[in-house]
């Protein structure tokens, strides 16, 4: 059926095609695909599927390598809008992370906000009950005047939304780097429980079924969210982009999942999916192209908030909280009544059918008939050049000859806001709600119990721009297996993995292959560690006036335990326990925070041994399982100085520690901040050294009994420093207030 | 004894609260939806934390006008027991059970964290299993919980022994910085003049179990149970 071209509406040629982000090539590939020019509105919605935030047209070619199976995965890689795991019991743990990168740093509040509601969805389109978020935040450094003003609006709307819709915000991570000073990150993730068998598809189903619109009506707000806000470089034009960024609302977002969650119980979904990147138009095409279906939709019955509405408007928006689902014949009043309980809209506004179209009617004519899987599986894919720069990285200077003294470096380092204490970001997060958290935010990482059983999850985020920077392979390779030592520090096994990878114009070869050694690195990595990559999220074009961040994998790791009475904690437990330090290769100064302090650093990253690293995160496993464990804590920003006084300030009871490095010729300046992979500070009881000794050596691991756990507030290490853990505690916790209170 | 957890949209610790009831402290509990009226024989009714209608408005200032809320008076008039945690408290405040109101936190932004509280007054259904001067650890999660009244009637409050609980520190002694809110006088919880309504900022329902950090809050529904 010819669409018709609306009175008033713009003139579709080349040009129009190019301000909609459409390539020459692409522009003439839709006319092909049409055998006409599209109208207005189809270009628009070429311009949003077809645009680099939901084509993955540049990354699929590499997306495709990662280890997508294991016996524990249900769902994983691409088809679904979460990846799930088997977790036992009967429960599938559902979980994804998320980019929202532009739209915070043009409109923070609600732009971090709509990142939380945006992952929620994911999740619970599942049929999942989101229970616990992360979030993974990178600003620019404290100098820039915009960083204080992003990290309060941010901060306000991961907090503002998920306390609001009643899920805990459990772990995370913040780092602040001049290269984030034009394009900060947010990173959204999100985890849910479903039962085992009970996940919802978004496969349509069913020649004649119908489909219906649940949750807010839909507005102005966000269109073109996903082409022109994340599928673009930012410039001095980017202010200008604010309208693109949508506007939350968690009562409403609290309303749906309750509400979808119940009327999943009638049976009568058959495919749920929310309307997230590109809204009406991404959710029915997509729904339809996975059923090898069309889908028929009547814009005119869509509620709207404002009548004026085009239809280019409406199936571009991206007003948040709105679902789309296919339901059984015959049983949308049973769907509609569980809705209007809860006060929400439902309203029929299109069928599922045979002819693979997915076409658009308003006011009684048709305004969009497009091949629904031209949208999706067969909209373009690129293999884009992919090389090293020829030029090498500006050469970087050695350290400073003149070291401070260890005292002074590790109280400037706690004083470091990407070392010191967060608690001013994650006290303003609900981190209990829903009755699990049994580890929350500033620990190794998170532990949930689940109810009904003795096992638990755990979960963390973790990145390492820095060591990408260095080599975008290896960089990768760390950031996998940071996040899994986090982990298994707390005494879960790695199992499942998502990732948002930010990157910077894929169109620059350089860029390309980064990601390209990201893939590859984040690949090897997984299958070392038997944790597939079952979902995840690419964010390309973070870039301001030409200017890329450095290549950022995001990775989060979900970790299982059998039993959650054995999770091991970070602090020290008891005064006379041996401190132990186990770790699978020296450290070095390559990467750490002590080079972004004291100077550049012109150290390689120290290669990594996966088997090795492996060997460490089953060996912590274990031992947290026959309980030979007080406490273990990974050594990262700052180093191992800085992991000895963390693991003293034990909220309980504030203890001290005595540490002989010199005995291992530990005690130079690489010894104390170098944070090269991977090391690990245990304590245990003394009579529990011997056994624990065994653990790791028979995995080809050596231990280092390094000292033991004082009752006073010390920090002792030999051949170093002497300091009191109260004073260091107070630098540590006073830093990052102090620098968002100062306006210097 | 049983009791009823009324669910408003938006209400988030409704089954957290139930789950600490029945699972936790084996007592009988059920759930009530906002736009019934019955209160299904309950003995006491659970107002829980959360974000009722978005907290839109005014915390609070909607959820008041639930159809539910007409039993809850009528309940309350007739010497019902009635506790409100956090978004509960600032229902009852709203629906005049209680005196005063909840504004925006001194720090302008959302706290959760575990605080410590002292037991003003034990002579009160919510609190006969302590003793005055006992002091509970139990989390806060709010970001308007700034209580604040006329000075006079908080001064009739305090001759009262309106004033339930007060945030101290952990050696149970009050602070500037054991007050995390900013609360006047350091209220954390207050009672009506019949000490038949309870309200308090402080989540009991998130301090049962030993394993999520604390069993403090067991005393104050123990009380309750002891006073059907």
């Amino acid at each position: 059926m010819k669409p018709v071209a609306l009175p008033g509406e713009p003139r579709v040629d080349l040009a129009q095609g190019r301000a909609h982000g459409l390539s020459a090539e692409e522009f003439a590939r839709v006319e092909q695909i049409l055998g006409r020019v599209a109208t207005f509105t189809e270009l628009g919605v070429f311009s949003v599927m077809w645009s680099e935030h939901c084509s993955y047209k540049s990354s699929r070619k590499y997306l495709r390598t990662l280890p997508q199976k294991s016996e524990l995965v249900v769902q994983g890689g691409p088809g679904e809008n979460a990846g799930a795991i088997d977790v036992g019991d009967g429960w599938v743990a559902v979980f994804k992370i998320e980019s929202h990168n532009h739209p915070s740093y043009v409109e923070p509040y609600q732009g971090a906000a709509t990142g939380v509601g945006g992952i929620l969805r994911d999740i619970f389109t599942m049929g999942a009950r989101p229970i616990a978020s992360m979030n993974s935040l990178k600003f620019g450094s404290f100098d820039h005047p915009r960083t204080r003003y992003l990290i309060g609006g941010v901060v306000g709307g991961i907090g503002g939304y998920g306390n609001c819709v009643g899920v805990p915000t459990v772990a995370g991570e913040v780092m602040f780097d001049a290269a984030y000073n034009g394009n900060i990150l947010v990173n959204a993730f999100s985890l849910g429980l479903a039962r085992a068998g009970e996940l919802w598809s978004a496969r349509a189903r069913g020649v004649g079924n119908p489909v219906l619109y649940v949750g807010s009506a839909t507005g102005r707000d966000g269109i073109h969210g996903a082409s022109l806000l994340a599928s673009a470089e930012f410039d001095a034009e980017s202010e200008s982009k604010r309208p693109t960024v949508q506007v939350g609302d968690p009562f409403t977002e609290k309303l749906l999942i309750e509400a979808c969650l119940e009327a999943g119980k009638t049976g009568a979904i058959v495919a749920i999916q929310d309307m997230g990147a590109a809204g009406l138009t991404s959710s029915s095409s997509e729904m339809a192209a996975r059923g090898g279906l069309g889908i028929d939709l009547d814009l005119d019955q869509v509620p709207l908030r404002d009548q004026s509405l085009t239809p280019y408007e409406i199936l571009l928006s991206e007003s948040q909280e709105r679902m789309l689902i296919v339901a059984e014949r015959g049983r949308e009043a049973e769907l509609q009544a569980v809705f209007e309980k809860w006060d929400l809209h439902a309203v029929v506004i299109g069928e599922v059918t045979a002819d693979k179209r997915w076409r658009a009617r308003w006011r009684g004519q048709v305004v969009a008939d497009i091949p629904a899987a031209a949208l999706t599986d067969d909209a373009p894919v690129y293999d884009r050049p992919a090389h090293a720069s020829a030029k090498p990285s500006a050469p970087r200077a050695r350290i400073r000859r003149e070291n401070p003294a260890p005292a002074v470096a590790l109280r400037a380092m706690l004083s470091n806001p990407n070392v010191a204490s967060k608690r001013w970001v994650f006290r303003q997060y609900d981190s209990i709600v829903q009755g699990n958290t049994v580890l929350g935010p500033g620990g190794d990482a998170a532990v949930l119990r689940i109810k009904g059983s003795h096992r638990a999850l755990a979960l963390k985020v973790d990145s390492n721009p820095r060591a990408c920077a260095l080599d975008p392979y290896a960089g990768a390779v760390a950031t996998v297996i940071e996040a899994a030592r986090n982990v298994a520090c707390v005494g879960a096994r790695p199992v499942g993995i998502t990732n948002c990878l930010n990157y910077g114009n894929p169109e620059r070869p350089e860029i390309m292959w980064q990601f390209a050694e990201g893939v590859r690195g984040l690949g090897d990595a997984a299958r070392a560690i038997g944790a597939p990559v079952v979902s995840g999220n690419v964010s390309f074009y973070n870039e301001t006036e030409g200017r890329a961040i450095p290549p950022t994998p995001t990775i989060a790791v979900l970790g299982l335990m059998t039993d959650v009475a054995r999770h091991v904690t970070a602090h020290f437990k008891r005064a006379g326990d041996a401190i132990a330090i186990v770790r699978t290769a020296p450290p070095s100064l390559a990467a750490s925070e002590y080079a972004a302090m004291y100077g550049e650093s012109d150290e390689t990253l120290t290669p990594i041994d996966l088997v090795r690293e492996n060997a460490l995160l089953e060996g912590l496993v274990v031992c947290a399982e026959q309980r030979l464990i007080g406490s273990a804590h990974d050594v990262a920003e700052g180093g191992l100085a800085v992991a000895i006084a963390e693991a003293c300030f034990n909220p309980e009871a504030r203890l001290g520690a005595e540490v002989d490095l010199s005995a291992h010729g530990l005690a130079d300046t690489v010894e104390l901040f170098g944070e090269g992979p991977s090391t690990v500070v245990i304590s245990a009881a003394p009579q529990d050294i011997a056994a624990l000794t065994r653990v790791f050596s028979t995995r080809g691991l050596a231990i280092y009994q390094a000292g033991r756990v004082l009752a006073e507030p010390r920090l002792a290490l030999h051949g170093a420093l002497d300091e009191n853990i109260n004073e260091l505690f107070e630098l540590y916790e006073a830093a990052l207030p102090g620098r968002l209170a100062s306006h210097d | 004894m049983k009791w009823g957890v009324v669910r408003f949209p938006g209400s988030l610790d409704d089954n957290d609260a139930f789950y600490a009831l029945t699972e936790v402290m084996g007592q009988e509990a059920a759930m009530l939806w906002h736009k019934d009226t019955s209160l299904g024989g309950a003995e006491c009714i659970l107002l829980p934390g959360g974000f009722s209608y978005g907290d839109y408005l005014r915390t609070g200032a909607i959820a008041r006008f639930s159809p539910i809320m007409r039993s809850v008076e009528k309940f309350a008039a007739d010497g019902g027991l009635v506790i409100g945690t956090c978004n509960g408290f600032q229902i009852l405040c709203e629906a005049h059970l209680l005196p005063g109101a909840l504004t925006r936190n001194r720090s302008l932004s959302f706290i959760c964290e575990r605080v410590h509280v002292r037991v003003e007054n034990a002579r009160t259904p919510f609190t006969r299993a302590m003793r005055q001067g006992d002091v509970l650890t139990l989390p806060i999660k709010h970001g308007e919980g700034l209580y604040v009244a006329p000075e006079d009637e908080l001064r009739q409050m305090e001759e009262r022994g309106q004033v339930i609980l007060r945030y101290c520190g952990a050696d149970g002694r009050e602070s500037e910085a054991a007050n995390p809110n900013g609360s006047m006088r350091a209220i954390a919880g207050v009672a009506n003049e019949r000490f038949n309504v309870f309200g308090l900022m402080p989540h009991p329902e998130h301090a049962v179990e030993s394993m999520l950090g604390g069993t403090d809050g067991r005393k104050i529904f123990e009380s309750i149970a002891a006073s059907a």
